[in-house]
């Protein structure tokens, strides 16, 4: 049984929504909160059996697919991916319960459960293939729940949403190809699965192209400035299901592959590139808290400071060291959490209102003070208040990265005070002072539906500010044995002194390792 | 005195004409039917059709086995060439023709199913193709190329509208256009090196070391020109839009397939040499068409109003993608122009056929042309089934994995990879990207826009009956689940590209 754990959980919900067809309409939302509680608690059942002091793949999976050209179904969890899997099996879950009025609910529900199938699936990956097709599938459903469920302009955004990430992951698919193809000529047989690619040591060049060309699809994804203009968009039109799953599990596919894909694949190029990526990270933090001030929508408001922390995100995956990037893994889960929550708060005002504009609001603290206290929490914890979750992988992405540079991180500490700014001048416009509009003054407070996906988050934003520990330590293992195996791999003395040894025994052997070219 | 010449009737191996003449014998045999006692049901033609097809297949299956054990047959004065390669699209071209076959079986009544006729000249073009693919002798192509041809211009006359007769005359005059060419550049080559045969006319060629260099390109100008209105590459395409609107979507969807296929074998046994040969020209040449086909098809298929103009110029785009293993011309790439082509087979077929189901007898007014986009607005609120189904065929189209065509997609690109065209595989990636548009563009009509008028569904399926279900059934689960067949698929196809030389 705990063999086949992962494939459990990745095809379960699949399969559940096939059956889910033939499920009356107006049963589907028990059946649908039924079924992601399943795998909810399917997922916290790994995280019991999981084994924290193991650094590599556990519960690993293979299946030949296409063993000639050497594609196979292999499936394995390490502590990067386990709190990710969670994570997405959490946020479907209180996604589904606590759904608003929803036309064609059924569809809907159906929808997500394939959504969490390929999420699943992405983050239990271990080929790259395989991976490929699920990041690529997960675009369907998305596309699907903004293009039917969206506001006016819900064509056009889900259309951009998808090309975006189409093209970019292609250019993907050409960088995975040639990885295999440097394979091949190294070994004399084909494989896309990736602990056989961490075993091959590539020179700087290949490196640079490479990454370059993962890159693409990565950053389109996370999405990195300059190619993030199809996130506002995506939020500005998506129900609020779209936007809280987007935010909270979508865009951490692309963070994820970093840490998969190109450091340990890529150690010199990354090296190479780590002072680009971080100035473009940190424009991508300042610019956008700057442009999330401008905006009158409190939507995109959290939208636009989502895309800003994660460009804290990408500035600790590219510290390069122990601190950073298990950092920068514990704020994926945190930006989950906060931006997730926050996304649902905004879809609390607007099933009452049906608006987002700020101005259209002021005084709700009196009016609706249950929401505006959960919202005051998320708000601290999204500007990375001590003893809040955001917290601990803020200070330690930016800790990471002070070893790499002290002034660029200063720069991007300074940013994050600034987008305290924009986040308190949105509260102070939407709930303090007078309440101005008549419609404003009878709104009823969160319901029992909404509690239920509030409280959990809420409880989980404080026990994990306070006590990082659980889901820091298993993190943290994993993410040493990947220092480790880049700084074994790199190949410059540049790479050398910037990628810290870890000191304990690398389990690749020297031997195994054989240059392409 | 002329002496006796003796030929044993052994030495002809008379046997591998064989999946060629059974379609021929099956033809007459129709027509004779139709002597005796005319005006038979529709339903006769069909069956008597798959079944001949079927015994042509288990034939081929025959001498698959024959490959495998004896290496590659040839017969009859060494015309024919019974290859891994000609066996494998052998395999296409028949198994293509029985998926389309049943579609004739509409709900409504249309005219060219009427007459016996129709199905004598499919099975004449099907053997005409056989022959086409299953010889290296440039006059037997010929005479292949040109009757599976005629037959086919007349398939298409026979829908019997005026968009189907001007399809009919326009590519009856590419298609004569194209047939003066082959033979221009046949005789070409004949001049040159005293034969027809392409491996003669190579081993003459590379003896001399490409004295006549001048001659050759001219030759290979008009051979290219040929291949270039068969392939339909870009500039040579003009006449397939026009010509699949005027058909009808089940026979459009046979042409986007078979006939390509038949001319892809030509022109692998024929450029390929050429290309590694060192003729610099005709790699550059080749080059640009690809890139060109595949991109300027994309543009002009992102601006169509209509589902089965767009489908016209994404098969065309299509076409030029498969070019290029042509082009790069390694085992794998040559081994991933077959795997792209089944897969090809099973999606788009499947795809017209949807199209095939909602042909209506006459255009309502506010549509205007048969297959507009309009027409599938909302379709996934009336039908949601046919929505799904179309939906799925778009996506393999557009390369989405695990569906059909991605593995196609992914091999392919990866040949050019490993055969070290690194830009080619950045420009095939990219426009895949951009075809992806287009077919997105239906998926959006269909699920996330309303109606145009009120409809109770009933258009979207006006035309099926349980053979036309059957087919789409087969087409669709083809496409879900070819990621089971991949690998089987990919060690048989390499194996016979690999015993065949290329």
């Amino acid at each position: 049984m705990l063999d086949h754990i992962l494939s459990i959980l990745i095809f379960f919900p699949a399969l559940a929504a096939m059956l889910g067809f033939v499920v009356h309409k107006d049963s589907m939302r028990a059946y649908g909160t039924a079924v992601a509680t399943i795998e909810f608690a399917l997922s916290l059942w790994l995280w019991f059996v999981f084994d924290a002091n193991v650094s590599g793949m556990q519960f690993m999976e293979q299946i030949a697919l296409v063993p000639t050209f050497g594609i196979n179904y292999i499936v394995g969890v390490d502590g990067i991916s386990l709190f990710i899997i969670i994570l997405a099996a959490f946020f479907t879950m209180i996604g589904i319960a606590s759904l608003g009025e929803t036309k064609d609910v059924k569809n809907m529900i159906i929808t997500l459960l394939f959504l969490q199938m390929t999420m699943v699936g992405v983050f239990a990956a271990l080929d790259a293939m395989v991976f490929y097709l699920f990041w690529e599938l997960s675009l369907v459903p998305m596309l699907y729940i903004i293009g039917a469920w969206g506001g006016p302009l819900r064509i056009y955004a889900s259309v951009k949403f998808f090309l975006y990430t189409f093209a970019g992951s292609l250019v993907m698919l050409v960088g995975m190809l040639f990885m295999a193809y440097f394979y091949y000529q190294a070994t004399g047989e084909w494989s896309f699965a990736i602990l056989d690619w961490y075993r091959l040591i590539l020179p700087e060049s290949f490196q640079i192209w490479l990454f370059v060309a993962f890159f693409f699809g990565f950053a389109i994804k996370v999405p990195m400035f300059p190619f993030h203009t199809w996130l506002p968009y995506a939020h500005g039109q998506a129900p609020t299901i779209g936007s809280v799953i987007l935010a909270a599990i979508l865009l951490k596919m692309g963070t994820y592959a970093f840490i998969r894909f190109s450091l340990p694949l890529f150690p010199d190029a990354s090296v190479y590139f780590m002072y680009p990526i971080a100035i473009l990270a940190i424009i991508m933090i300042i610019y956008t808290a700057m442009v999330a001030y401008a905006q009158k929508d409190i939507k995109q408001v959290v939208a636009y400071s989502s895309v800003s922390h994660m460009g804290v995100i990408i500035l600790g995956t590219f510290a390069l060291n122990v601190e950073g990037i298990s950092g920068s893994i514990f704020l994926m889960i945190a930006h989950g959490v906060v931006s997730g929550a926050l996304f649902l708060l905004v879809g609390v005002i607007y099933d009452r209102r049906h608006t987002k504009y700020m101005s259209e609001f002021g005084g709700l603290a009196s009016v609706m003070p249950r929401y505006a206290t959960i919202f005051g929490l998320m708000l601290m914890a999204s500007v990375g208040l001590p003893l809040t979750i955001n917290f601990v992988g803020e200070f330690l992405s930016l800790l990471g990265f002070y070893k790499q540079s002290h002034i660029l991180t200063l720069l991007a500490g300074t940013a994050i005070i600034v987008g305290a700014i924009y986040m308190l001048a949105a509260y102070k416009k939407m709930f303090f002072g007078v309440v101005t509009k008549e419609e404003n003054k009878n709104l009823p407070d969160v319901n029992k539906r909404e509690l239920i996906a509030l409280i959990p988050l809420a409880i989980i934003t404080v026990w994990l500010g306070i006590y990082p520990k659980p889901v820091l330590g298993p993190i943290n293992t994993s993410v040493e044995s990947v220092v480790g195996l880049m700084h074994e791999k790199a190949i410059t003395k540049e790479a050398k002194s910037r990628i810290p040894s870890i000191g304990k025994d690398i389990k690749i052997s020297r031997n195994s390792v054989e240059e392409a070219h | 005195m002329l002496s006796a010449v003796n030929v044993s009737i052994e030495s002809l191996n008379l046997m591998t004409l064989v999946p060629m003449l059974i379609p021929i014998v099956g033809a007459l045999l129709i027509i004779v039917i139709e002597l005796i006692k005319s005006s038979q049901d529709k339903s006769l033609y069909v069956m008597l059709s798959l079944l001949i097809l079927g015994i042509d297949f288990a034939f081929l299956l025959e001498s698959a086995g024959i490959f495998e054990k004896n290496g590659t047959v040839m017969g009859v004065f060494d015309v024919m060439l019974i290859d891994g390669l000609a066996i494998l699209s052998q395999f296409i071209i028949v198994g293509a023709s029985m998926l389309f076959i049943p579609l004739a079986l509409t709900h409504k009544r249309f005219h060219e199913f009427s007459y016996p006729e129709f199905f004598a000249l499919f099975l004449f073009m099907i053997s005409g193709f056989q022959f086409m693919v299953a010889t290296d002798n440039l006059i037997l192509v010929f005479v292949g190329l040109e009757t599976a041809s005629l037959a086919l211009y007349t398939l298409i006359a026979m829908h019997n509208r005026d968009k189907s007769f001007e399809a009919a005359v326009k590519y009856f005059t590419m298609g004569a256009l194209a047939a003066g060419f082959f033979s221009f550049g046949s005789m070409i080559f004949y001049a040159l090196t005293g034969s027809v045969e392409i491996n003669q006319i190579a081993e003459v060629l590379s003896a001399n070391g490409y004295a006549d260099i001048g001659f050759v390109l001219i030759g290979v100008t008009f051979l290219l020109a040929s291949f270039g209105f068969k392939l339909s590459m870009v500039p040579f395409h003009t006449w397939t839009p026009d010509v699949y609107e005027g058909s009808s979507a089940a026979l459009a969807g046979y042409m986007s397939i078979v006939p390509k296929i038949a001319a892809f074998i030509v022109a692998m046994r024929f450029f390929e040499f050429l290309i590694h040969s060192g003729v610099v020209w005709l790699e550059v040449i080749l080059y640009i068409g690809v890139v060109v086909t595949m991109t300027m098809a994309n543009v002009w298929a992102l601006v169509q109003t209509d589902v089965k103009r767009m489908l016209a110029y994404s098969s065309i785009s299509h076409a030029g993608f498969v070019m290029a293993a042509i082009l790069i011309g390694t085992t794998q790439s040559n081994s991933a122009l077959f795997l792209y082509w089944i897969l090809f087979s099973f999606t788009n077929l499947g795809s017209f056929s949807m199209l095939w189901i909602s042909r209506q007898k006459n255009l309502p007014a506010h549509q205007q042309s048969d297959h507009s986009y309009d027409k599938f607005a909302g379709m996934v609120k009336t039908s949601p089934v046919a929505a799904s189904i179309m939906a799925l065929f778009m996506l393999s189209l557009a390369g989405l994995p695990p569906f059909a065509l991605f593995w196609g997609k992914m091999y392919m690109i990866s040949s050019a990879i490993t055969g070290g065209y690194t830009v080619l595989a950045l420009i095939m990636a990219l426009n895949s990207a951009i075809a992806g548009y287009y077919y997105l563009k239906l998926i959006v009509y269909m699920f996330m826009k309303e109606p145009v008028v009120e409809n109770n569904g009933h258009v979207y399926v006006a035309n099926a009956t349980l053979p036309l279900k059957t087919i789409i059934g087969i087409a669709a689960i083809g496409t879900i689940f070819a990621f089971v067949a991949v690998n089987g698929l990919l060690e048989l196809i390499t194996a016979f590209v690999y015993n065949s030389g290329y």
